[in-house]
């Protein structure tokens, strides 16, 4: 199997334009022959090594790549 | 002297109740004065400023917070929630004004030095403005900045031997009543069983993969002291499966008027001699009690556990001995489709540690609904779309008479192949032999 880092930060890269969030679902997706629980964990890892940061209103967590999206440079946070 | 004035918000302490903004007032003044030298880590005018947009959110009729955002402390993606002003050159001092969920002690005990030790880390690196305890059970602690998260969590972690709560698409920080510790009416030990689920659930509780929030519940009775059946998506309700225990003399004394029902609540009005008939044998939902020469009789068999008789009569009756849990699943607030209680999913269960069966129940509803749960969808709304029998079928339970709330509506009954005997095939010149074509 492809690096699952590869995996992910393609997809992302590929809806650059229309999307900068994602719900755990869209990159489960991407590991299908997985049950989600281990899909978890290795999406998981990646936030954790840094590829990937969680974003989360309150209710809901996304995913995301760092620096994405409008958010984090208007809040100085990256 | 207040940084802001707030005339609008002045307007909501002239009422008899307390109000929160005569709290935060208070907050505000104290950090002004700041008697006891603590060195602030964020402004220091925090509560000032949060009066002020406030009173301007008051003023225009909207808000001024932005809400959620990508902060958090390192590994977790949960317990923060990110708030933002949207006016920060106005109100500085609230500028980010992050909120974090801590977990509680189950059953919610605390000792002073812990509540002290508590106050001390978030007057110096927080706003001092708390709500003890949050829907869900956690303590919030209510406005930082995101330099103070990771310093918030060291001290919590490691002097403090907590951690923070759950929030966003988590596992959300469980909670139980006090069960054993206080009440004679626990069925299982929540306390217990809340910590040993939280701890095998760590990973559930701060690195999100649910489709949308889940949260457990453990009451020890169905009292429902924390409400699980109205707010948990999986709700651990203390049951008994023989009968309740009946001390006669005590009935007698409780009908004489020697013993004041209801532990001598309502004591404020004179509501006249205590009626058992009126006040308890009327008042059962299933009409399971009645008055047999001078002696309360009950046809347990028909008990639903309304905890009603037991609560007027504490000394007379008590709960069985046979005790166990029921476990419910789906109840949610309303923001979709309108809120849902509770479905009774597994009648009886033993709350034994290590709790291997109920870890069962959960995770095999867990795989279900992270495979098919919509983004944003609770299990109830699952449960609905998909219905209970399908629920029932992935944990591996038999439909049982006690799943079934009303006689259907839906006069369908979908076999499976495996299901029917000789499955989906039959031997037709068999057939034709009864049946002409």
């Amino acid at each position: 199997m492809a690096d699952p880092k590869d995996i992910v930060v393609e997809f992302m890269q590929s809806k650059a334009k229309s999307k900068s969030k994602f719900y755990f679902n869209d990159l489960a997706a991407l590991f299908p022959e997985m049950k989600m629980r281990e899909a978890k964990k290795i999406i998981n890892k990646l936030v954790t090594d840094g590829v990937l940061v969680y974003w989360s209103s309150g209710s809901t967590t996304m995913y995301g790549l760092p620096g994405a999206g409008k958010q984090a440079g208007a809040e100085g946070e990256d | 002297m207040a940084k802001h004035a707030t005339p609008l918000l002045d307007q909501l302490e002239s009422g008899p109740w307390p109000s929160f903004v005569a709290d935060i007032k208070e907050e505000a003044d104290r950090r002004r004065k700041n008697e006891k030298n603590v060195t602030y880590q964020i402004p220091s005018d925090v509560c000032d400023d949060l009066l002020g947009v406030l009173e301007l959110s008051y003023t225009d009729g909207t808000t001024h917070w932005k809400h959620g955002g990508i902060v958090g402390v390192f590994g977790y993606g949960g317990g923060v929630i990110g708030r933002y002003c949207d006016q920060p050159q106005m109100f500085p001092g609230v500028a980010h004004f992050h909120t974090m969920r801590v977990n509680q002690p189950a059953g919610k005990y605390y000792k002073t030095d812990y509540l002290r030790q508590l106050c001390d880390i978030w007057d110096m690196r927080g706003s001092g403005l708390t709500n003890m305890h949050g829907a869900t059970g956690d303590i919030v602690l209510l406005g930082t900045t995101t330099p103070q998260l990771e310093e918030i969590f060291f001290e919590l972690t490691h002097n403090m031997n907590t951690d923070l709560g759950g929030s966003g698409s988590n596992l959300r920080t469980p909670a139980a009543c006090l069960g054993e510790s206080r009440c004679e009416w626990a069925c299982y030990d929540t306390q217990e069983m809340s910590y040993q689920l939280t701890m095998e659930y760590q990973d559930e509780l701060h690195r999100p993969a649910f489709p949308y929030k889940f949260k457990f519940k453990f009451d020890g009775c169905p009292n429902c002291c924390v409400a699980s059946i109205a707010r948990s998506d999986m709700a651990f309700i203390g049951t008994w499966k023989d009968n309740i225990g009946i001390d006669q003399e005590a009935v007698a004394a409780y009908i004489g008027g020697e013993l004041k029902p209801n532990g001598g609540a309502h004591a404020d009005k004179d509501w006249g001699a205590f009626d058992i008939q009126k006040e308890v044998i009327d008042l059962c939902p299933t009409e399971c009690m009645w008055i047999e020469d001078g002696k309360l009789k009950i046809n347990d068999r028909e008990c639903t556990r309304c905890m009603h008789c037991i609560n007027v009569m504490p000394r007379a009756l008590r709960i069985g001995n046979d005790r166990g849990l029921s476990i419910l699943v789906g109840a949610k607030a309303p923001i979709l489709d309108g809120a849902q209680m509770g479905s009774l999913l597994v009648p009886f269960i033993k709350a034994e540690e290590p709790y291997d069966e109920i870890k069962e129940v959960i995770e095999s509803i867990w795989d279900w609904w992270m495979e098919e749960g919509k983004n944003r969808e609770r299990l109830g709304e699952l449960i609905k779309r998909q219905g209970l029998a399908k629920c029932i079928e992935v944990v591996g339970l038999k439909p049982v008479p006690q799943h079934v709330l009303e006689p259907r509506h839906n006069p369908y009954i979908f076999w499976k192949e495996e299901d029917v005997t000789g499955g989906w095939q039959r031997d037709i010149a068999e057939f034709r032999k009864h049946h002409q074509r």
